[in-house]
């Protein structure tokens, strides 16, 4: 009979059994066992309350991780995303700039090719002196030089324009891990909002070490940012593997 | 030369495969990630690996672990190219067997650099 609403039960029938057979003794006793269990249960009770209460703020005071993100991990985010601006800003400069220079060089390469072309229909007509052939074909000589140097131009900076794409890669990897920083505060969030709710949070374990971290992989280092231990550049990569031999 | 290209990001394995091309290399492929290039190492029949380290599933470096630990990649020229610079994160790839390492950004010449230089050395050494 361990099913307390049972146990209410006999002890209230019992009581009324006492009380109508006038044995007063007996109803005293009853009310007070009935009334030390009621408080027994609120005791308990309360006592379970305060202790996870007591464990869910240690829980929540104890969680470095959130104070990692107010003050590191947010600051950061801010950082990386004004760098992403800067460079998306960089790259469409570089990109913009490149095709400026590139236009006024095939349409110097497509005026010429004009007029000499009208000379050439010219000379295909015969509607044409020696003396103006020899200038043409001077004309030409100079053009077709003039092609190759300008079309080697256009090809190098057509080049460096699909370079400057590699912004794409960089940035996505920085706006990426911005990402998962948001959905972390969100579950953050979730369990603030969990434990003022009453409900015992489960919280994930978060122990993952800077290894871990660096075998994943950290993204690009932005300037200002954590650059400690960082190579400055591909020749300083170069330097660090011949120091390893390679 | 049948190259394999990885990288998460589908622009920079166009830029690479674009400069590859340049410099005479017109039998590239691609994969995504580790996961998805492993496999097409170990049935393609490729001749060089150019791989990033930071991509969802499997890691570049967790495929040049995989590549190491295969007795018929074993021997695969790795040329890393990622915007991972720690020190460490170099040793660590330098350690796991790569044969070169880029940091981007990166020129086309540096490109050029790495790949005749990993030629060289594996001319040298047969």
């Amino acid at each position: 009979m361990s099913d307390p609403k049972e146990l209410y039960l006999a002890q209230a029938r019992e009581l009324v059994e006492n009380l109508e057979s006038g044995n007063d003794a007996e109803v005293e006793r009853l009310l007070d066992h009935l009334g030390r269990r009621r408080e027994e249960h609120l005791f308990q009770e309360l006592g379970k309350m305060t202790r996870e209460l007591h464990e869910a703020l240690n829980n929540f005071q104890l969680d470095n991780r959130i104070t990692d993100i107010t003050e590191s991990d947010i600051p950061d985010a801010k950082e990386r995303l004004n760098y992403v601006i800067t460079m998306t800003e960089e790259a469409a400069h570089r990109t913009l700039g490149l095709v400026e220079e590139a236009l006024p060089i095939s349409d110097e390469l497509k005026d010429n090719a004009n007029r000499l072309h009208a000379q050439w229909m010219r000379f295909r007509s015969k509607d044409m002196s020696v003396e103006e052939f020899r200038e043409l074909s001077r004309e030409l000589d100079g053009f077709l030089n003039q092609t190759v140097g300008h079309a080697g131009d256009i090809n190098g900076k057509l080049n460096e324009v699909m370079m400057a794409q590699d912004y794409q890669d960089l940035t996505g990897q920085i706006i990426r891990r911005v990402i998962n920083l948001v959905q972390e505060v969100e579950d953050k969030l979730v369990g603030l909002i969990r434990i003022s709710g009453q409900e015992r949070l489960s919280r994930p374990a978060d122990a993952e070490t800077e290894k871990d971290r660096m075998m994943r992989g950290l993204g690009p280092q932005v300037p200002g940012g954590d650059s400690v231990d960082v190579v400055s550049g591909q020749d300083d990569v170069d330097d660090l593997l011949s120091s390893l031999g390679f | 030369m049948k190259i394999l290209i990885v990288d998460d990001f589908s622009t920079m394995r166009r830029i690479i495969k674009n400069l590859l091309r340049d410099l005479g290399f017109n039998n590239t492929h691609e994969a995504d990630d580790g996961t998805t290039g492993l496999p097409m190492l170990q049935t393609g029949n490729f001749d060089f690996l150019v791989t990033d380290w930071n991509m969802p599933g499997m890691t570049g470096i967790e495929l040049l672990k995989a590549v190491r630990a295969d007795a018929k990649l074993a021997n695969l020229p790795v040329l890393m190219v990622t915007a991972e610079s720690k020190r460490d994160q170099i040793i660590e790839a330098a350690q796991a067997g790569v044969n070169g390492y880029i940091v981007k950004p990166f020129t086309a010449a540096t490109l050029k650099e790495k790949i005749d230089k990993i030629f060289e050395r594996i001319a040298a050494a047969g």
